[in-house]
Order: C-alpha cells, then sequence, then structure tokens
C-alpha cells in the first residue's frame, strides 16, 4: 500500500434503521465501533447497528493524544493493557488499513525519591504481568531522548525512568475508520448523525432505543460505548454511575525536526509529550478540575502545561503552539473503566474510559463482543464490572493515568 | 476553559484558587441503609446542564461559596 496516496474510502452507510436489531450500540467512537467490529469479525453476530449522534470519532476518539502504552501499576490493568497493546500491533494486517502505527517506546520520568520507587515498582509489576518495562538510570534516559534536560532547570533533576518499549502512537481517526470500514464490510449498520433520546424498557428490561428521529429501535442488548454523556444514558436506564466528566486538554505546536523519538512523561510535573508524523510537538497533562460537559479550550492550561514542560524540554519554548482542543472525560473514581453488565436486564456499558480509552480500544471492543457474544464475562474485565464498588472492590491506579 | 468563580469577599478570581466541593445528593428512591451509603460514596449525578455546586477559595480568603453553573457550557448562573 502506498503510504502517501490512498484511495477515498467511502463506507455505506446505513439509511434508516431496521425495527429491529440483535445488537444497538450507542456511540461511534472507538469503543463502540472496535465492539462491532469484533462481533462482526471474531463472532459473525453482524445484526449490529451503531448509532453516532455527530459523525463517527467526533468525540473522544478524535480528541486525544494518541498514546498506545500498558505501563500500568495493578496486575488487572498491565494484562488488559498489555493486550490492547498486542491487538493494535497487529491491527493494520487484520483491517489492511494503515493506522500509523507507530512502535516508540514511552519514558515515565521520576524526579524524587518517592518517584523512583514508583517507577521501579511500576517495571517490576509489569514484567511479572507480561509486559515489558524496565526501569533506567538518568544517563540512559539522555541517550534515549537527548533533548530531556536532565537537571530538569536545576529544580527537577531526572532521578531515572521506567522505560515501557512498547509505548506506541496511531493515528486516531485513522483507527476510527479502519474498524468501521471492517464493521460495515461484514454486514453491521453505521447511522451518523442520529442521537439516542431515550430507551425502552419493559418492566426492569431495556430492549431497545429511541432516537431524535422518533425511530424506535428493538434490540436483544443495548450497549452503550458513550464517550463524555455515558451518566446521561445511564440515566435513561434507570442509572447512576460512579462517573463524573471533566474536560482534559491538550496542544500542539508547529513543526519541529522529527528526531523526538520516545513518548516522554513526568508523573511528578504532570504532562507528557510526544512528536505526531506532521513533526508537532504534542503535549499534554491533567484534566481540569471541574465536572463540565464543555469542550472549549483555555489559556490557564496553556500557561500552566507550558511552564512544566518546558521545564523538561527547553527547546519548547522556540516553538509555538499552533493549537489546543478539549475532550470530555468520564471519570471514575478509581482511574479504572467500568465495563460489562450493569444489573438492568439487556443493557451493557463500557464506560469508564476517562483520560485512558484511546489505548484501550481494540481490547475494549474485543472483550465487550465476547461478552456479548458469549454471554460469559471474559477474565480480562470482570475485574471492571460496575459492581466492584459495592463489594468494595476498587482497582485504585491514579498513579498510572498520567493525568493526575 | 478558563473558568473564573465569583468569591463574596474577593470578587471575580481564577478558577486556579479554588477547591471544587461537589453537593451530592442522594435520590429519595434509593432507600436501603447500604445502598444509600454506596451512592453517597461513589455515585454522582454528573448531569449535563445546571448545577449547584460549592468552591473552596483556598488562595484567598479560605472561605467557600456556592455557585450555580451550567455544565454544558461553564457559564455561571444567577
Amino acid at each position: 500500500m502506498n503510504e502517501f496516496i490512498e484511495a477515498k474510502v467511502t463506507l455505506a452507510w446505513a439509511e434508516s434503521p431496521k425495527a429491529a436489531y440483535d445488537v444497538v450500540i450507542i456511540g461511534g467512537g472507538g469503543h463502540g465501533l472496535a465492539t462491532a467490529y469484533y462481533l462482526a469479525a471474531r463472532h459473525g453476530i453482524t445484526d449490529v447497528l451503531v448509532l453516532e449522534k455527530g459523525y463517527i470519532g467526533s468525540g473522544n476518539s478524535g480528541r486525544n493524544t494518541t498514546v498506545i502504552r500498558a505501563n500500568y501499576g495493578i496486575p488487572e490493568a498491565v494484562r488488559f493493557y498489555q493486550r490492547s497493546v498486542e491487538l493494535y500491533a497487529q491491527l493494520e494486517e487484520e483491517t489492511d488499513r494503515w493506522i500509523m502505527h507507530d512502535t516508540k517506546g514511552l519514558l515515565w520520568m521520576c524526579h524524587t525519591e518517592s518517584g523512583e520507587r514508583a517507577e521501579r515498582a511500576r517495571a517490576r509489576i509489569n514484567t511479572a504481568c507480561g509486559s515489558e518495562t524496565v526501569y533506567v538510570d538518568s544517563a540512559e534516559v539522555k541517550r534515549l531522548a537527548p533533548q530531556v534536560d536532565i537537571a530538569g532547570g536545576g529544580r527537577y533533576p531526572v532521578r531515572g525512568a521506567s522505560y515501557h518499549p512498547g509505548g506506541a502512537t496511531a493515528r486516531h481517526d485513522r483507527v476510527v475508520w479502519a474498524l468501521a470500514e471492517g464493521a460495515v464490510k461484514r454486514g453491521v449498520d453505521i447511522m451518523q448523525r442520529t442521537a439516542v433520546v431515550d430507551l425502552l424498557r419493559e418492566g426492569d428490561r431495556v430492549v431497545g432505543v429511541r432516537t431524535a428521529n422518533g425511530d424506535d429501535i428493538a434490540a436483544g442488548v443495548v450497549v452503550s460505548a458513550v464517550g463524555g454523556h455515558a451518566s446521561v444514558v445511564a440515566k435513561m436506564a434507570g442509572l447512576r454511575l460512579p462517573i463524573r466528566t471533566h474536560p482534559l486538554q491538550a496542544f500542539v505546536t508547529n513543526h519541529y525536526e522529527r528526531t523526538f523519538d520516545p513518548i516522554v512523561a513526568s508523573a511528578e510535573l504532570l504532562f507528557y509529550a510526544s512528536q505526531t508524523a506532521r513533526g508537532e510537538m504534542l503535549i499534554g497533562a491533567e484534566i481540569d478540575r471541574q465536572p463540565s460537559y464543555s469542550s472549549r479550550s483555555g489559556y490557564h492550561f496553556l500557561q500552566s502545561c507550558s511552564r512544566r514542560a518546558t521545564t523538561l524540554l527547553p527547546f519548547l519554548r522556540n516553538l509555538r503552539i499552533l493549537r489546543q482542543w478539549t475532550g470530555i472525560c468520564d471519570m471514575s473514581p478509581d482511574y479504572s473503566p467500568v465495563m460489562g453488565r450493569t444489573g438492568v436486564d439487556g443493557f451493557m456499558i463500557t464506560t469508564g474510559w476517562g483520560t485512558w480509552g484511546f489505548k484501550a480500544i481494540p481490547v475494549g471492543g474485543e472483550q465487550m463482543a465476547e461478552l456479548i457474544a458469549t454471554g460469559v464475562t471474559p477474565d480480562l474485565i470482570e475485574p471492571f464490572r460496575l459492581s466492584r464498588f459495592a463489594e468494595d472492590r476498587v482497582l485504585a491506579d491514579r498513579g498510572s493515568a498520567g493525568t493526575h | 476553559m478558563s473558568l473564573r468563580i465569583d468569591c463574596p469577599n474577593c470578587g471575580r478570581r481564577n478558577l486556579d484558587e479554588f477547591v471544587y466541593g461537589e453537593i451530592p445528593v442522594t435520590p429519595d428512591h434509593i432507600a436501603g441503609r447500604f445502598e444509600r451509603d454506596l451512592d453517597r460514596v461513589f455515585m454522582h449525578d454528573n448531569p449535563a446542564g445546571a448545577v449547584v455546586e460549592r468552591w473552596f477559595h483556598v488562595y484567598g480568603c479560605r472561605r467557600w461559596t456556592t455557585v450555580r453553573r451550567d455544565t454544558t457550557n461553564d457559564q455561571l448562573l444567577d
């Protein structure tokens, strides 16, 4: 395939929905489309409808920082995201679409003794759970990323880093389109500009959806793969979720010579940076503190994030900010996703994707598809069930989100 | 969004000076004691629209203030 000249992809969008489907997925972002794709590709279930309020990938799938990694801090999460790293690596071959997947390695730097302990522990737990991460000293950091100021401006000296060679990036809209194309090719219906305004219920059971066009569509199972508005959709099923919606901002600079290889992050200074295929430096940091559905970006973020990023990457001072954007993230209280059954018959969710949703797109879709197809919750996502909060089995992993 | 909060003592100040405080409300239809505790600890109303919330002016007068805000556009309401 020519990497620069590609045929325009035209998808056969569904014009109008059928009266009933086996599976209706609300949300045509990465997770919704991946679920549809794996249902069709792995389980032969093609009587599936994906409903998207805007256009596919217009929500958080198009508003993230495209980092793929598995260097989490608890075994459940490491295993889960490691599966995603592997699925991402084979996605191009599987879908025959170029998603610009690029394995770069990721450096997670620490500046204090406690930070070093945390990164050493991360390396150990990753290795134990099948994901490669090693602790490296500051000389090795300098070798892997020469642009990093090891002295940290004098105030944040780099003691070392956990190095995760599997860290990668991919082009977000290509991922969305590759999955959508794979699903449509196998007979899945995707409707864009079709918002769901209500869930149809029979007693306690969810039996379908009502769209903004006034169509009532019956469904064997309804899956909410909504990003941002998860609480709003869950409310239609009479559910309250442990979710608060917070904006997360990021920005890119103008072009820099393509020499910045790895993804670098600092948990203590709270920012992460990588270079896009176009040569822009992509920089993100923490979520906005107020719960909000507003995707407006603001100056205070640029100011505080730039100050921290330039502390470790002084060359950024010579660059200019090109554009900035905001996604609205479903933050769960333990910084882990919430997936699977909800206690309401016929209604499943895949949410709580907070600031870590993009990296989990293939595994989230694969596991949700398996749950829907077999009726059995796969071991990989069993720990992420909604009922964990009632059972006192929360999966606290705040330090691995990279955004707090 | 560069949200600014009206502090009754200090006037309109930047968001960075404040700490957010949710006013948790457990709906009446949740009856059991355990269920109410669970809801109080973990669950959120998280509405897209008007909310009443508390903000603590930690880098200022160190007092709490009540604010009404539309979460869809971050505009402060009267």
